[in-house]
């Protein structure tokens, strides 16, 4: 009998949160319950009680929430301590403290140049980016489970790749389900347009029908097949639950004064690093002075923190006259090639709070995970794994020629992958990567596009001798989605 | 419903070390068969009814569960009973996914009442060549208690299936759009607050200091 009750009572549950989704009701219903998290009487660990839930299981630790596996911590831990000691001494050695106050003719001074910064040409010979992609490529090939085996004789698929940790990744029979809107039979939007299947109508209707809505999950569901092009600022801030609404105006504004009123030695590392990419790449250079906005308030936004309570990594802490004190600043360490994230994003907002909104739920739903050392699906240590795998089962041929070249698949393809493709393909076709990021909420994408690319470039690839040549040979690439599609298919 | 296992402290039991089963000549070549098991006694002379069980896994797989129990008053010896068989603890043997996560086994789930318990056999498997070990850590057991007569979850909820009526709004404004606007008003007054008690970035220096030159590296 006891049984009974509780299927039914699951039912009834199901059938209730069925009808919520999809609703107005339910976005704000998410953003409430996002304005909750704020509440400092709200504590994670004892939401389970407080929201009186069933018992299911006893409630793991908050670490183990964040990442169950204890030597990917352990790994995330030591990674972090090495890029904190790396700021440590970069301060120490330039002579820079980590934080300051500005004196107030340098307050005024910014005030002034906010909207122009990048006319600034402050001296940043000094500052070197703290990491590249590339170290922290040797960081995740050095990634071991105690517990596996890994001796020869053991080992039921010899692993050619360089990542080493047996996580579980799809293969393309999975895939092709889980991506069924992606097969080539489906119109994509941004590739079929000129096959002159029109989009127009049907397209308007559900627009409105989903803004009208606010309906979030079927904006999601629609972004699968891409989104076009004047929509798909509406269309992302409603799968991203950013509204653009006073409170959020008044945050930023907050960050702003916050940007004014004191210096982080980060910034002259985001300086460094929107003149070494953003503002050397032909579609992005115009954007310059938005990326300065949005950097350095996103590196102010300690809100930004509570929602890391899912994020395997841990702010950093600092001691002021003996004091331990939390940092006006999210910890987050701008390695080369970070402001790339933000780059695409200008091109389809233009009001600076907005901007930022979007960025930052980005930030926290997907980037993270693509520098962060976790076992989730969709981070970049999966990411990793699943490309290798695609690659040596359906191009065992290529990758054996080219890890006996000494030019490891996954050397090439890691920077493409940390940054989310972006600068390694134009911004048209970017955009219709990530409407599927997205959709899918995923991304796994990105590591099925990875290895699309090398399938499409396979014929060239194999005449390569060197890793510097297996470089050039894959780069530029087109229609990304066709490739994943045709990818599947194979 | 019943409590949530925080209140209820478990039963004090002895877990036996978990013994591997070998396949043959165990003094030259052992070779783990992948299975183990592991036997948790409760108190002498006090059976249990249980609530459940918790654990925290390390790479096991599988888990089957057996009961002793003794049924009370009668002369019948205890018997073993399998009460919950091959219970999947990581989506696939030869990857991560659940490898360490925390498990909780309700008596919901159990193909037997769990009561009258006198020991508890727990047998894993683990048919995965990738592992050089594995096991259960933490292993809890919760006793049953009667429930509190409580109104049941159910009832409150039918009260809420009156989702579809729409009342009469003769002459007043549509109740979602001012719900919406009283919500926003209620967002900027709760901003409001916290911008008071947290003075722009009071909290955050000492003494109006906010020079910082070392990272903690704890």
């Amino acid at each position: 009998a006891e049984m009974d009750d509780g299927t039914e009572l699951s039912l009834t549950i199901a059938q209730i949160v069925q009808r919520l989704k999809g609703s107005h009701l339910h976005s704000q219903i998410e953003r409430q319950a996002k304005e909750c998290l704020h509440q400092p009487e709200i504590k994670l660990e004892s939401l389970k009680e407080d929201v009186q839930l069933p018992p299911s299981h006893p409630s793991a630790p908050p670490e183990h929430l964040k990442e169950p596996l204890a030597y990917m911590r352990k790994a995330q831990a030591s990674w972090e301590k090495r890029v904190l000691k790396s700021l440590n001494s970069m301060s120490t050695e330039l002579e820079v403290p980590l934080a300051r106050m500005r004196p107030a003719v340098e307050q005024k001074e910014l005030t002034n140049k906010w909207n122009e910064m990048g006319t600034d040409e402050p001296d940043l010979s000094r500052f070197r980016p703290v990491y590249a992609p590339k170290d922290f490529l040797e960081v995740l090939i050095g990634l071991r489970n105690p517990n596996h085996d890994s001796s020869e004789d053991v080992s039921i698929k010899s692993h050619w790749g360089l990542i080493q940790v047996p996580l579980n990744v799809r293969d393309i029979p999975q895939l092709r389900r889980a991506y069924s809107e992606l097969n080539l039979t489906s119109g994509q939007l941004g590739i079929d347009d000129h096959a002159h299947i029109h989009p127009g109508i049907y397209q308007k209707f559900t627009y409105i029908s989903f803004v009208v809505e606010q309906d979030s999950a079927a904006a999601q569901q629609y972004s699968r097949q891409g989104c076009p092009t004047g929509l798909r600022a509406d269309l992302w801030a409603l799968i991203l639950n950013s509204t653009n609404q006073p409170q959020d105006v008044m945050h930023y504004e907050q960050l702003m004064a916050g940007v004014i009123q004191h210096d982080l030695l980060v910034d002259n590392l985001i300086y460094k690093d929107v003149k070494l990419t953003a503002s050397n790449d032909d579609y992005y250079f115009v954007f310059e002075d938005f990326l300065y906005q949005v950097l350095l308030c996103f590196s102010r936004d300690t809100a930004v923190l509570e929602h890391f309570k899912y994020n395997s990594a841990t702010p950093p802490r600092s001691y002021i006259q003996g004091e331990t004190i939390n940092l006006l600043w999210t910890g987050v360490i701008p390695f080369h090639g970070f402001s790339m994230y933000v780059a695409p994003l200008c091109f389809l907002y233009n009001e600076p709070s907005k901007l930022y909104s979007v960025f930052r739920e980005m930030y926290i739903r997907y980037f993270f995970r693509l520098h962060s050392i976790s076992s989730s699906p969709s981070g970049i240590v999966s990411l990793c794994l699943q490309f290798e795998r695609l690659l040596q089962t359906h191009l065992p041929q290529l990758f054996y020629h080219l890890r006996q070249i000494g030019a490891q698949p996954l050397r090439i393809a890691f920077k493409w992958m940390v940054r989310g493709f972006s600068g390694y393909l134009s911004t048209d076709q970017l955009l219709l990567l990530w409407d599927r990021i997205l959709g899918y909420d995923s991304l796994e994408v990105v590591a099925v596009l990875a290895a699309a690319v090398f399938a499409f470039r396979a014929e060239n690839l194999m005449e390569v001798t060197s890793l510097a040549s297996a470089e050039v040979g894959s780069c530029i690439i087109i229609m990304p989605i066709v490739l994943c599609g045709s990818f599947f298919k194979s | 419903m019943s409590d949530s296992a925080d209140d209820i402290k478990p039963v004090s039991c002895t877990i036996k070390p978990p013994v591997y089963l070998q396949i043959g000549d165990t003094k030259t070549d052992p070779s783990h068969s992948g299975v183990c098991v592991v036997d948790v006694t409760l108190p002498f002379g006090k059976p249990v009814n249980i609530e459940e069980i918790t654990f925290k896994n390390y790479y096991t797989a599988y888990v089957t569960v057996r009961l002793l129990r003794r049924s009370p008053g009668q002369e019948v010896p205890a018997k073993w009973s399998t009460t919950l068989r091959d219970l999947p603890l990581m989506d696939n043997p030869h990857t991560e996914g659940g490898s360490q996560d925390y498990f909780s086994i309700h008596r919901t789930q159990m193909q037997v009442e769990p009561d009258h318990v006198v020991s508890v056999r727990l047998i894993l498997r683990q048919p995965s060549f990738a592992w050089l070990t594995f096991s259960l850590e933490d292993i809890r057991i919760f006793p049953h208690m009667e429930p509190d007569p409580e109104k049941e979850v159910s009832d409150w909820l039918s009260d809420l299936t009156l989702v579809d009526q729409h009342p009469d709004l003769e002459g007043l404004p549509d109740p979602q759009t001012v719900s919406s606007s009283i919500q926003q008003m209620w967002a900027l007054t709760e901003v409001m607050q916290t911008n008071q008690t947290t003075a722009s970035i009071g909290r955050f220096d000492v003494d109006g200091c906010y020079d910082i030159n070392l990272l903690s590296l704890t």
